[in-house]
């Protein structure tokens, strides 16, 4: 395999690797560089075990439903409608639950399954009938919001019962005692995570170094993996020192790796990246497109649905506002995390950096005293300014 | 008819360019390149895709400004320092580029006064723009209303109305970019004889093309650019100049003939379509391809002639996966069994590849690298149980680079950033990866080089003697004599005539069009 006009190459491979791999570090060093901000402008408070648990239930239904805007972002379509629909989804749960009495799984399954359906329908006029997302999302995003003050009746629904509560305010039972002290089990689990991590990223190395594959230098690997062994760690003594694992981390965790895996590694997911990137193209490669697009929408329906019972269960309500204004921000996380407007570019981590770096500058704003109106106007700037940056990159 | 145009190789030159250098980065695109052209003469560029003839037009033209290229234009006499397009516009310097910058959805007089309407107070003057445009379109022999839309137009009236465009700029130099690239043999002679009219009228023409019979059969003078420096220019009118000897300067190696010698092999008919019929995806009582049987034997490349618009790429994409159309009907037998190829899925399982007329919008996800381009129609081929294993997908990517000879630094290079012919390979190799039977090739060399020609036809060679089925849809019939062993000739959605290979020659073949258009 080794012609000599790859040889020639090669050594070219090491400046080739930063330049393909800048965006993904560049997202990472701006979240890093506005915690460090926020850490030193808030005097310590940001990183406090108790703020880092809040940051992470405040922003789980983000992250949630930007695995699944990813994908359709990807597919070069949009979805305005997941804020209606978790919101219309929260009421249909206090109404079923609250109401009706209906027992626990049963109406958490409904709730998911009817979260499919409603994205089923939207992806049906998307893909089938080729009518703009556009359109059909800003549609289903008004009707859902009417359905959702039709079933409440501008009131809210509540308490839930405490099983379901606990969905997003309980943690992970500790098989070990902590007397007020670290949650050991929490933290145990966040080294054996970070762990698999690093083992994961040298078993890969490993394989493309055996197969003679342009792999990151050395030095720059063994760094990168303390890094994020030390991150991963740093974050686990954290949240263990507060209350353990919160329930909705773990449930998130599970879900960003699975998409990560799915949209990386199958068959399935390279078909969603082709989708995006020339649909005609990949339709005459034996892609079956329309499905495809179909499939995620309904994928985001679930999801939708998923982040609508998450944020019942924190409030502890059903109420007629939730969920509004959430397709904004879930919608700017995916554009923030690299991912493009025409479609075909995007990454998973890419998206739940953006939801993160979103998430930490609301908190660190609000610690700040920082009005509402000045967060929406900083918040808006760090969108335009993070696409602009990945444009100005793209184009040189 | 020699004549005035003799005069006009004794009038002095309307443009000089003297040593012009360009560099992108460390890339030279051009070092010290001299081109003259005459008033009045056609003066075709040539050379292979790289050789610097976009990049000396863009210099030309402005589009690289004054500042960013070493050397000095002249024009008219005077030295020239364009800063941008609308400075060499001014001086009747029209470019018209391969890509056609018409607004489909506009008519034609809209997109003719685009940027430089007739108005009286800021406001269109409707009537003066379409009396005007009524006679621009008289000048280049079109006679559609003014109002027509451009979507409506084929591809070679759309090329004719970028004509009518540049003319209504008071045009001193036209320069045409590929201006044949994708019309019919009918199109481009009809502009090829526009061109000499503008010749008769005094316009000087630059014309850039890979077609070197129409070349030989219009210009006055030739010059041949090679790795961005000037190899020499050829005059026409001191003597024939023959294609070979341009074909020689361009790639200053002997290419034994422009097709390599094929002895065939040929087996039993392995994919036959039986009384094929297709009706047009909109008008849905437009019966595109009529009642259509062909058969291919294992080792035979067969050819398929016809004009544009004859039905042969939708004759090729209704029977792939019934990608084109609608009401199909007939049976495809492959391997003398009933195969259904309903689907583009179920057309690959077949054995099934449909290499397509334009890579870039059909064939390539110009984004992704060529790597993941090559596995996109197979990608079972480089997973297990649904997960793609990236490393085996790298080395079937580099068994094709190799294979194919794809120049590129990597597997990993953006497909986008490759130049025609290296595209070509790679959307080749996509399809071959799949591991076909059968192989339809819609215009394999459209729009590259010379020597990436002579490559694509070597591949087609070496699937033929692998005991493939190849169907080759061209508009060249140059192309088609060289490597078909049988030619099949299409004319309005029917087959009309068949030429042995060795038998064929471009006259039989346009006789077979013409006599059923004289009907």
């Amino acid at each position: 395999m080794s012609t000599p006009q790859e040889a020639v190459v090669a050594p070219k491979a090491g400046t080739g690797f930063w330049k393909d791999n800048l965006r993904d570090y560049g997202m990472l060093i701006s979240l890093v560089a506005i915690v460090i901000f926020f850490q030193i402008a808030t005097g310590g408070i940001l990183l406090r075990p108790l703020n880092v648990t809040n940051i992470v239930l405040q922003n789980a239904y983000i992250v949630i439903m930007a695995l699944g805007m990813l994908m359709i972002i990807v597919t070069g379509h949009i979805d305005l409608s997941v804020g209606s629909v978790a919101g219309f989804i929260g009421g249909l749960a206090g109404l079923l639950m609250v109401r009706w009495g209906i027992n626990l799984p049963l109406a958490i399954l409904t709730c998911l399954v009817v979260g499919g359906i409603i994205g089923g329908i939207q992806g049906y006029f998307v893909a089938y009938f080729k009518i703009p997302s556009f359109i059909v999302t800003l549609a289903g995003m008004l009707v859902f919001r009417g359905f959702m003050i039709a079933i409440l009746g501008s009131q809210a629904i509540g308490p839930f019962p405490p099983i379901f509560q606990k969905l997003s305010s309980g943690y992970l039972v500790e098989l070990i005692s902590s007397d007020g002290g670290i949650y050991v089990t929490s933290f145990i689990i966040g080294l054996i995570v970070a762990g698999l991590m690093v083992w994961q990223n040298f078993r890969s190395r490993a394989r493309r170094v055996l197969h003679d594959v342009e792999s990151e230098p050395m030095g720059f690997f063994v760094a990168k993996n303390v890094l994020v062994f030390g991150a991963i760690a740093f974050v686990a003594y954290l949240i263990s020192s507060h209350r353990g694992l919160p329930n909705v981390m773990i449930i998130m965790a599970v879900l960003i790796v699975a998409y990560g895996f799915f949209t990386n590694r199958t068959i399935l997911g390279r078909q969603i990246y082709a989708v995006g990137g020339n649909a005609r193209a990949a339709e005459l490669s034996g892609i079956k497109t329309t499905r495809l697009v179909f499939w995620t929408f309904v994928n985001m329906g679930v999801l939708a649905a998923l982040a609508g019972l998450v944020v019942a269960a924190r409030l502890n309500s059903a109420t007629p506002k939730a969920g509004t204004g959430f397709e904004l921000d879930v919608i700017a996380a995916c554009f923030i995390g690299g991912a493009s407007a025409y479609g075909g570019v995007g990454k998973v981590t890419g998206a739940v950096i953006g939801a993160f770096l979103m998430g930490v500058m609301n908190n660190g704003m609000s610690i700040l005293g920082i009005g509402i109106d000045y967060q929406q106007v900083i918040k808006g700037l760090v969108l335009l300014g993070a696409v602009c940056v990945d444009v100005y990159n793209q184009r040189r | 008819m020699l004549d005035p145009v003799l005069s006009a190789a004794e009038k002095p030159p309307i443009l000089e360019m003297r040593g012009i250098s360009k560099s992108f980065g460390a890339v030279k695109a051009l070092s010290d390149v001299s081109f003259t052209v005459r008033e009045g003469e056609i003066h075709a560029l040539v050379g292979e895709n790289g050789a610097g003839k976009s990049t000396l037009m863009k210099v030309l033209s402005g589009v690289y400004p004054h500042g960013s290229y070493e050397g000095s234009i002249l024009f008219g006499g005077e030295e020239r320092q364009f800063r941008d397009i609308n400075d060499s516009e001014k001086l009747g310097i029209i470019i018209i580029h391969q890509e056609l910058a018409l607004i489909p959805l506009m008519s034609i007089a809209e997109n003719i006064f685009l940027a430089n309407a007739p108005s009286k107070f800021g406001v269109i003057d409707r009537d003066t723009r379409y009396v005007r445009t009524k006679e621009l379109l008289a000048k280049v022999g079109l006679t559609e209303a003014p109002e027509t839309l451009i979507t409506n137009l084929g591809v070679g009236k759309q090329q004719l109305v970028e004509i009518a465009k540049a003319l209504s700029k008071d045009v001193r130099l036209l320069i045409l970019d590929e201006p044949t690239a994708s019309l019919n043999e009918t199109d481009s002679a009809a502009l090829l004889e526009l061109l000499k009219e503008f010749r008769r009228r005094g316009i000087t023409s630059i014309m850039i093309s890979h077609k070197l019979n129409e070349i030989t059969e219009v210009a006055d003078r030739i010059t041949v650019l090679r790795d961005g420096r000037t190899v020499g220019t050829l005059d026409c009118h001191e003597g024939a100049v023959d294609e070979d000897e341009i074909v020689r300067r361009m790639v200053d190696r002997d290419l034994e003939s422009r097709y390599p010698a094929r002895t065939p092999k040929i087996g039993d008919v392995i994919f036959e379509v039986e009384n094929w019929s297709v009706n047009h995806p909109l008008h849905a009582n437009r019966k595109i391809v009529k009642n259509v049987s062909m058969k291919v034997r294992a080792g035979e490349v067969v050819g398929i002639s016809g004009l544009m618009g004859a039905g042969r790429t939708e004759f090729a994409m209704s029977v792939f996966g019934h990608t084109y159309g609608r009401d199909i009907t007939g049976t495809v037998k492959i391997h003398g069994k009933e195969a259904d190829t309903s689907n583009v899925h179920r057309a690959i399982k077949a054995g099934l590849a449909y290499v397509t007329e334009d890579r870039k919008q059909l064939g390539l996800i110009l984004a992704e690298d060529i790597r993941k381009n090559i596995s996109l129609a197979h990608l079972g081929g480089v997973a297990s149980n649904g997960v793609i294993d990236d490393i085996r997908e790298m080395k079937v990517a580099q068994e094709f680079r190799t294979r194919m000879r794809i120049r590129s630094h990597n597997v990993y290079q953006e497909t986008g950033k490759l130049s025609g012919g290296n595209q070509q390979k790679v959307v080749l190799s996509k399809w071959l990866f799949t591991g076909p039977d059968i192989l339809i090739l819609d215009e394999p060399t459209r729009g590259i080089d010379v020597g990436a020609k002579y490559e694509i036809y070597s591949i087609i060679n070496e699937l033929a003697d692998a005991g493939k089925a190849v169907v080759v849809i061209s508009s060249e019939m140059p192309e088609l004599i060289g490597t078909c062993d049988r030619i099949m000739v299409m004319h309005e959605g029917e087959f009309v005539g068949e030429v042995a290979g060795e038998e064929a020659t471009q006259e039989n073949i346009m006789r077979a069009i013409m006599r059923r258009k004289g009907r």
